[in-house]
């Protein structure tokens, strides 16, 4: 009796702990992954927080993430901008430069990839070849004769050497289109070339409309690197009329003659708010793009 | 512009038997097309336009300006390899330069992939709530590079900033994190690892190909967490950590915007990185010939590591079909 007995008890302790250890895998994994998550977010949690914080208490009350009172005319004090201008200015600048510059750069693009990835011409794996080695070129490199370039050209205090250069299309974006055409069957072409398409309508009516994911991709990446740029505009945008809102975010938190941090905050944070919407939007674009091309966010 | 593209890591690494077949295809039925040269040129137009203006022509223009001393105002003069020899011999800031850079390349890069790797094994369950801490982990990469951010991680780590606040509440007295020579280039290099998303989901893609069988059959054979990840997510990984480790390297001496704003290059150069020191050089006292010489320079520290990182990775990149 003793015997036949003490099995199934065993079992049965056996699995309870087994159970148990697996409620406390579970628990240990999100209470771990959940402070790690708190920490990195901490930092963004605090700008936004300080933007409502009152000049009482932002360096006082420096580690509380809720504000005592919230004081949201640290907005508008913010948008007021600084020298006359408002950052009603900056922010229609950048929205200029990155909407008009991932305009350019995606369309310019998508026609090079086709190029690259569809049609069969003369010389073609030579420029190939060159392209990937641009990839490779620091743009260290660039900068100080480009700068001549367009300071010989008069046009510095225009767009022009911020957007024109991007009507050349962009390696990276190239590189991740043509990964994207070849993935497209050729029997489609095949199917529209017999049907008497040409070309170029293979292009438009074939491939373009199936490139939509890729494009979004392409898009979302340039939209945030020139949304964020700030060497370019730097060097090319002096007047104050035209400056991005990178440019003037640093005028405006200069540490040696800032003050109104509450307002400083505020605008910090708004400027982050375009790419989060973006972020939230199309996260599943994002991932994708990184994890199959190696392009940096 | 930031990371370079070497290859698709994950996509190629293993063609699937509807791809190799559709590529045969292709490639069978390619030769019947007809070789069309001016359709070909006007696709790619744009890209030449843009090469030639601003690829092409500058490149050729740096050469020639490194070995000028070719000042903002349009005067120069051939001055053969000085610009070199003073960078090398006579420039102590340079040196600066150099060794800020390379400190922050060789403490950065390997802390910022043991976080991308560490977290993305984290991240590669079905556990409920992991495309919330996956998006979470990723949000400080997609605004890292923004000045927002680096004025933010300035306040951060200023005086009266949030990190002495948490510091203090543990009872360490708060310090200059900012002003000190032995602690500036640390808040620069937490900066850059606080951004360990896109080298997390390229690990995590990479991760998602390992097949469940073998750590099935590795759990059979009595084999624990550690032990599996050591002996089989590790080396199948191989190939993924050199493609992140390579991107890095590179992304790592180009840092720009974060010094600028954040330190300036301060204090006493121990955060002059290249990038910053060139264009000092080039747009504060405006030796455009010098800065064009360190930017080739540059390029060839980079092509040089590059170059070892591959010979190197024969010792310790695992590629499947060398094995079998």
């Amino acid at each position: 009796m003793e015997i036949t007995h003490s099995v199934p008890i065993q079992a049965e302790t056996l699995r309870i702990s087994h159970r148990n250890q697996k409620r406390f895998n579970t628990v240990l994994y999100h209470g771990s992954v959940i402070i790690a998550t708190v920490i990195m977010l901490y930092p963004i949690l605090w700008l936004f927080a300080s933007s409502f914080k009152g000049q009482d208490e932002i360096w006082t009350n420096v580690n509380s993430l809720i504000p005592k009172t919230l004081h949201f005319e640290n907005y508008t004090n913010g948008w007021a901008g600084f020298g006359g201008i408002s950052f009603a200015v900056f922010f229609k600048n950048s929205f200029i430069y990155a909407g008009v510059g991932t305009l350019f750069a995606v369309t310019a693009s998508a026609l090079v990839a086709y190029g690259f990835a569809r049609l069969r011409f003369r010389g073609k794996s030579f420029w190939f070849t060159l392209m990937l080695l641009t990839l490779m070129l620091p743009s260290q490199v660039l900068i100080v004769p480009q700068y001549i370039i367009f300071n010989k050209l008069n046009w510095i205090d225009t767009f022009l050497p911020l957007l024109v250069p991007r009507l050349g299309g962009d390696a990276f974006f190239i590189f991740m289109i043509m990964q994207f055409i070849r993935a497209i069957p050729f029997d489609l072409d095949e199917a529209a070339l017999v049907d008497g398409c040409s070309r170029r309508g293979i292009f438009f009516r074939i491939i373009l409309p199936q490139l939509k994911p890729a494009l979004i991709t392409a898009a979302i990446f340039s939209f945030y690197w020139t949304w964020e740029d700030f060497l370019q505009p730097l060097l090319y945008l002096n007047d104050p009329h035209l400056q991005t809102v990178s440019v003037a975010l640093r005028s405006f938190a200069d540490p040696s003659s800032a003050s109104d941090w509450g307002a400083i905050f505020a605008m910090l944070g708004l400027s982050l708010v375009p790419v989060f919407i973006i972020f939230i939007f199309f996260q599943r674009y994002l991932v994708e793009g990184i994890a199959t091309t190696g392009l940096k966010g | 512009m930031s990371n370079s593209v070497i290859s698709p890591p994950i996509e190629n690494v293993k063609p699937t038997v509807t791809q190799r077949i559709a590529s045969r295809r292709t490639a069978g039925k390619r030769k019947d097309f007809k070789q069309d040269t001016g359709t070909g040129y006007l696709f790619i137009a744009p890209w030449l336009f843009g090469f030639f203006l601003f690829s092409a022509i500058p490149i050729a223009i740096s050469l020639w300006l490194a070995f000028t001393n070719y000042d903002i105002f349009g005067n120069w003069q051939y001055v053969g390899l000085d610009n070199f020899q003073r960078m090398f011999f006579q420039d102590v800031r340079y040196g600066h330069a150099l060794s800020a850079t390379f400190k922050f390349v060789a403490i950065g890069v390997p802390l910022r992939l043991i976080f991308a790797l560490g977290i993305a094994v984290l991240m590669n369950t079905h556990r409920r709530g992991v495309s919330f801490y996956r998006a979470a982990f990723y949000a400080p990469s997609i605004i890292g590079g923004s000045v927002a951010v680096a004025v933010m991680w300035r306040q951060l780590f200023g005086s009266d900033g949030l990190f002495n606040a948490v510091i203090g509440g543990l009872g360490i007295p708060p310090t200059n994190w900012l002003g000190n020579p032995q602690t500036a280039i640390w808040t620069l290099i937490l900066l850059s690892v606080w951004q360990f998303g896109s080298p997390m989901l390229i690990f995590l893609a990479g991760l998602k190909q390992i097949p469940a069988e073998l750590y099935e059959a590795a759990s059979i054979d009595g084999a624990n967490g550690w032990r599996k990840f050591l002996r089989i997510t590790l080396p199948l990984l191989t190939p993924i950590i050199f493609f992140n480790l390579i991107l890095q390297l590179i992304g790592g001496f180009k840092v720009f915007t974060q010094a600028f704003i954040i330190t300036g290059g301060t204090p006493l150069d121990t955060t002059l990185f290249y990038s910053l020191y060139l264009y000092q050089r080039a747009f504060n006292s405006y030796e455009l010939g010098y800065a064009s010489a360190m930017a080739w320079v540059l390029l060839a520290i980079i092509a040089v590591l590059t170059a070892i990182s591959f010979k190197l990775s024969s010792f310790w990149v695992f590629y499947e079909s060398k094995e079998g």
